[in-house]
Order: C-alpha cells, then structure tokens, then sequence
C-alpha cells in the first residue's frame, strides 16, 4: 500500500472541496428557521436535479458541438416504462442494466 | 407494527433501503476504479481517493486530469465545480434533521450521495419520516461498498473487460429515472406542475449545455427551474 505524497496532498485538497457542499448546509439551516419561499424552493430541487441527471447522461459534449447520445435515449424507453409500472428501484435499475448491455451488443 | 417500524426506521432498516442502489455503487465503483489503474494509481491510492472525495464522477475526472499532467490546482477547482450540486442536495434534506447535534448533521451531509439523497428524498416525498440512525444506516453501507467496488476495480484493472460491455454504466441513470419517477408520482396532485417543471429543465439543460460544461448546466436548471416552481406555486 505506497501512497505517494504529491497525490496525497491533491486527493486531500479535493475531499476538503467536496466535503464543504455537502456538509455546509447540514451545518447551516440548525440554527435559523427557514422562510417559506426558500422551503417551497428546497421541496422542488429533488424532482429539478433528478431530471437534469437524467438528461446530463444524454448530452454528448465533443468539444466543440453537442450532441444527443442516441442509444443513451433508447436505453432510457424501456427503463421509464419500467420504472412508471414497477415503481421499483431494483426492477429498473435490472431492466436499465440489461437494456443498455442488449443494445450494445446488438448496435 | 408496520406503522411503528415506519415511523421511526432503524440503521438496518437504512442498510436495507441501500440495496436497490448497490448495483449502481458496483458497477460505477469498478468503472472508477480501472480508471484508477489506468491513471497509474495503487490499489491503496485508489482506496484512499474513494475514502476521502467519495465522488463518481469526480473521481473519473481527477483520474483523467492526472492522465493528462494537469495542473493540481485545476484538478482541485473542476473537482470543487463537479461537486457542487451536493449543495443543493444537502439544502434540500438538511431542514428534515434540524433536530440533531451539529456533529451528526456533519456526518450526514458528509456522506452524502446522489444515490443516498434520491432514497431519501423518495421517502420524504411519501411523508415517512427521516431519522439519523436510517440515514447512517444507508450512508454507511453505500460508502463501504464504493470503496470496496473502486479497490475492487484497481486491483483488477488492465484484465478485465469494460464495464460498459455488461450496461453497468447504466445503473446510475436508471436509479435516477426510477427515483424520478418515483418522486412523481408521490404526490397526485402534483404531477402535471412536476410534468411542466421536468420538461423546463430538460430544455434548460440543453440550451445550457451548450455555453457551460454539463456540469454547471445541472446545477444552475435546477435552481432556476425550482425557483419556476415556488414563485409559481399558489
């Protein structure tokens, strides 16, 4: 296990930048009451970030143009459906799985 | 019974509610971790860097700067911008654990993940109620098995085949459209504003996306689209 110092030195700078999002909220809101606009906001993030998640996959970035990634599309098909009537985690995450594996065999 | 269990959740309770998304940790987890290998990282650093940014997609991106000898302050500052969406997660869950010590709000937030945050919102969004021990319970299991599953991956690197050959890629955002739907679905009278607000954010991402990079774009359809919908709430 020889871990060396100069990567060390950057993996620990960049857990302090990740771990200050993450915590800073967590440390923040005890301590005041949150007026309602803000928690109306905060109720709608979920359902705004999943998405944009989502479509963060689908985006292809080639430097200089963007583009849609296709079969990343194709693969989402069979993994909504799945999700709207399983409404199971584990069912979609298997079906998305399988999905992607078929269709990158197949194309 | 149901109702107590419900009620008030236990850590193992919390460790049951993470494997849905263990799949997702796998199969990521091994990905990051032959990139690992492929930027020159010892299993143990490799370990080490999963302990301590615990961050897929940060992960990937340091790998690949250290490939290309980038700067470490770059490094630094596109792992800082990657990660800022945790902000937002963090906002979100935070006002559900006011009730605790500053030191366990701090453990909380610190392990928290886009996989643990959509669980947990999911369950916020059927009204159960959110309790430390479940909370650390799902942090818990999903930070040991991505540590594990990058390790994992390190240690095997060059001899096996790309992850993306078994779709486990995939698992990540078939998560994400799951608890998506999920989320949905959990308040009826809701769905046609969630309808309206997911495909202002879906436009918002693409037309974002092409002056920002992904990342920024997620990060700032979210706060304008949920912004959208609590000014236009009656």
């Amino acid at each position: 296990m020889n871990i060396d110092f100069n990567l060390l030195w950057i993996f620990i700078a960049c857990a302090a930048v990740t771990f200050l999002p993450r915590v800073l909220p967590f440390a923040l809101i005890r301590r005041i009451r949150m007026p309602v606009p803000i928690q109306r906001w905060l109720s709608y993030i979920p359902i705004c970030l999943l998405t944009a998640l989502v479509v963060e996959g689908a985006i292809q970035d080639d430097g200089a143009f963007l583009s849609v990634d296709w079969r990343y599309v194709l693969i989402l098909i069979p993994t909504f459906v799945t999700a709207v009537w399983s409404r199971s985690l584990v069912t979609t995450v298997l079906v998305g799985v399988i999905s992607a594996a078929l269709l990158r065999w197949l194309l | 019974m149901q109702n107590t269990k419900e009620l008030s959740p236990t850590f193992v309770q919390g460790i049951r509610d993470c494997v849905p998304t263990l799949l997702g940790y796998i199969g990521i987890g091994f990905a990051a971790g032959i990139v690992g290998n492929a930027a020159g990282l010892t299993v143990g650093e490799v370990g080490l860097l999963s302990a301590l940014v615990y961050a897929g997609a940060s992960q990937f991106i340091i790998c690949a700067m250290l490939i290309s000898l980038s700067p470490p302050p770059a490094i630094i500052a596109t792992t800082f911008i990657v990660n800022l969406r945790h902000f937002l997660m963090s906002a979100a869950l935070a006002p559900h654990f006011t009730s605790y010590s500053l030191l366990k709000n701090i453990g909380i937030g610190a392990l928290l993940t886009d996989e643990t945050f959509g669980v947990a919102s999911n369950r916020a969004a059927q009204r159960l109620p959110l309790n430390d021990r479940w909370m650390n319970g799902l942090n818990v299991t999903a930070y040991i098995s991505w540590i594990m599953s990058c390790m994992a991956g390190g240690w095997l690197g060059g001899w096996v085949p790309d992850p993306e050959v078994w779709g486990l890629d995939f698992a990540l955002p078939a998560m994400f459209a799951a608890l998506l739907v999920l989320q949905l679905f959990a308040e009826a009278s809701k769905i046609k504003r969630y309808l309206l607000l997911i495909a202002l954010t879906i436009v918002m991402m693409f037309i974002l996306s092409g002056y920002l990079s992904t990342y920024l774009a997620v990060l700032i359809s979210t706060i304008a689209v949920a912004a959208i919908g609590a000014v236009t709430e009656r």
